[in-house]
């Protein structure tokens, strides 16, 4: 996702949501390893109804919303995707299908067409068939190479979005060349984040610092040579880095996820933060749930910074980063994004780093960790009893 | 010499459009928008594919009375066509 905007530093109007993210199921024929659906999603199997769907994307488009995207899970396996499509384009909505093209028929995509959707963008887990399916546990890269070249036959504009880790890294040139010859517009390369399934499967996952460099200088020789003709968005693996992102372009400020049961989210990985009593919108209306909710405001703004964020002259660039991204590492929302070296818990960061570096050079002697997970139904519901997550 | 096509046209990827909740026009792309300034908004609803610059100009100095508009069109089309909204 990418918003550009004249920043307004008034902070004290809260300025309306411009991004509609509509989660509309965790059903999903992938099983991929670096999924940012919560551990125990198979724990709550509630999905809002098509009615309820319309009512919050004409809720969220009168507050200003003006990109919806539908995602999930695999939002094909809803059968009135189409349905939500029309009327989504009907009330001005730029339109964003984000699917694994797993279901997406032709029958199904010109409809889709006829409807108004905007944009497609289709996941690949790598430019080989092996990896693809490894990685997604499935046999999937023939069925996604065909939705490649229907969605081109129905002169969608099409990103291609592929997860970047170490396993698919030194693949990089192969996935631009098979990006060339799909003839998309955007390809996302974009490195995983670690939440979720890919926080779990950090081991197996992360690279070493040299192997990323060597990607990127592989991207920006593809770049250099290509021009404009494929955009180029290198999603920064934010661990390498030593500022922060501005995840989110900060907290309640233009984004909106809504879950499949209607868990109203400021960001896709909230729902691991602790303590926080997510609103939904089966109980409250849009704008009640992004002006007035404690969870909305809860990261507004700077008063619930601490030091380093707190004075730091940075804080109204990156918003201190990542609250998931905070508690998961330091154990508190509030700290701020280990990832920037001002922050006194940077070390963990670097000591994980350090670890992988290791492990990548005593391959040998490796000591077993713990094995690969895919994201499966079974999977979620052992970490559902494990895990004390706050439930609806 | 410009860079940019005679005959400007809004690329098939943007989609120009007036957003009554933020007061202004904004370019809607793959996932994506970019808020406009009226100028930049006006010159781009003119990027039609029919006329070419010298016709926009013409166009945005009767549409809004004033004169000397070549050049502040000019250095747009150059941003916008390196941005790739036009082609």
């Amino acid at each position: 996702m990418e918003i550009a905007v004249n920043t307004n530093t008034d902070a004290s109007a809260i300025a309306p949501p411009l991004w509609l993210l509509a989660e509309l199921t965790y059903r999903c024929p992938l099983h991929c390893v670096y999924c940012y659906n919560p551990l125990n999603y198979a724990e709550n199997r509630n999905e809002l109804t098509t009615a309820q769907w319309i009512d919050v994307m004409q809720q969220a488009r009168k507050l200003g919303a003006a990109q919806l995207g539908f995602s999930g899970g695999e939002p094909l396996v809803r059968d009135d995707l189409e349905e939500l499509i029309a009327e989504g384009h009907r009330l001005g909505f730029y339109t964003n299908l984000i699917t694994s093209g797993v279901g997406l028929t032709e029958a199904r995509i010109a409809r889709m067409k006829e409807f108004g959707l905007d944009h497609i963008q289709l996941s690949f887990q790598d430019s080989t068939k092996e990896m693809n399916d490894f990685l997604s546990s499935t046999k999937t890269f023939d069925l996604k190479s065909r939705v490649a070249k229907l969605i081109k036959q129905y002169d969608f504009p099409m990103v291609l979005n592929v997860v970047l880790h170490r396993q698919n890294l030194d693949h990089v040139g192969q996935i631009i060349e098979m990006a060339l010859a799909m003839g998309v517009e955007y390809l996302e390369l974009a490195n995983t984040q670690y939440y979720g399934w890919g926080l779990i499967n950090r081991d197996h996952l992360l690279p070493t610092r040299e192997q990323l460099e060597r990607a990127e200088a592989v991207v920006n020789d593809y770049r250099a040579k290509i021009g404009n003709k494929v955009r180029i968005i290198f999603v920064v693996p934010d661990y390498f880095e030593k500022r922060p992102k501005a995840c989110m372009n900060g907290w309640g400020s233009v984004f909106l996820a809504i879950a499949a049961d209607g868990t109203a989210l400021p960001c896709h990985a909230a729902k691991s933060l602790p303590g926080i009593d997510f609103p939904n919108v089966t109980q409250q209306s849009v704008r009640a749930i992004w002006y007035d909710s404690d969870a909305f405001n809860k990261f507004r703004g700077d008063a619930w910074m601490k030091e380093p964020c707190r004075t730091c002259p940075e804080k109204i660039k990156d918003f201190g980063g990542c609250r998931c991204q905070a508690y998961a590492l330091t154990g508190d929302a509030t700290n701020a994004d280990p990832v920037c070296d001002k922050s006194p818990h940077h070390g963990t960061v670097q000591k994980i780093l350090l670890d992988t570096e290791l492990l990548q050079k005593n391959k040998a002697q490796q000591q077993t960790t713990q094995p690969i997970l895919f994201r499966t139904d079974a999977n979620s519901r052992r970490f559902a009893s494990k895990i004390d997550a706050p439930t609806q | 010499m410009n860079d940019y096509p005679d005959k400007p046209k809004l690329s098939r990827l943007f989609r120009l459009q007036w957003e009554e909740a933020q007061n202004n026009y904004v370019l809607l792309y793959p996932e994506g928008m970019v808020k406009l300034n009226q100028s930049a908004a006006e010159i781009l609803k003119r990027c039609d594919g029919n006329q070419d610059t010298a016709a926009i100009v013409s166009a945005l100095e009767s549409a809004f009375s004033v004169s000397g508009l070549q050049d502040e069109v000019e250095d747009f089309l150059s941003v916008a066509n390196e941005r790739g909204w036009i082609g």
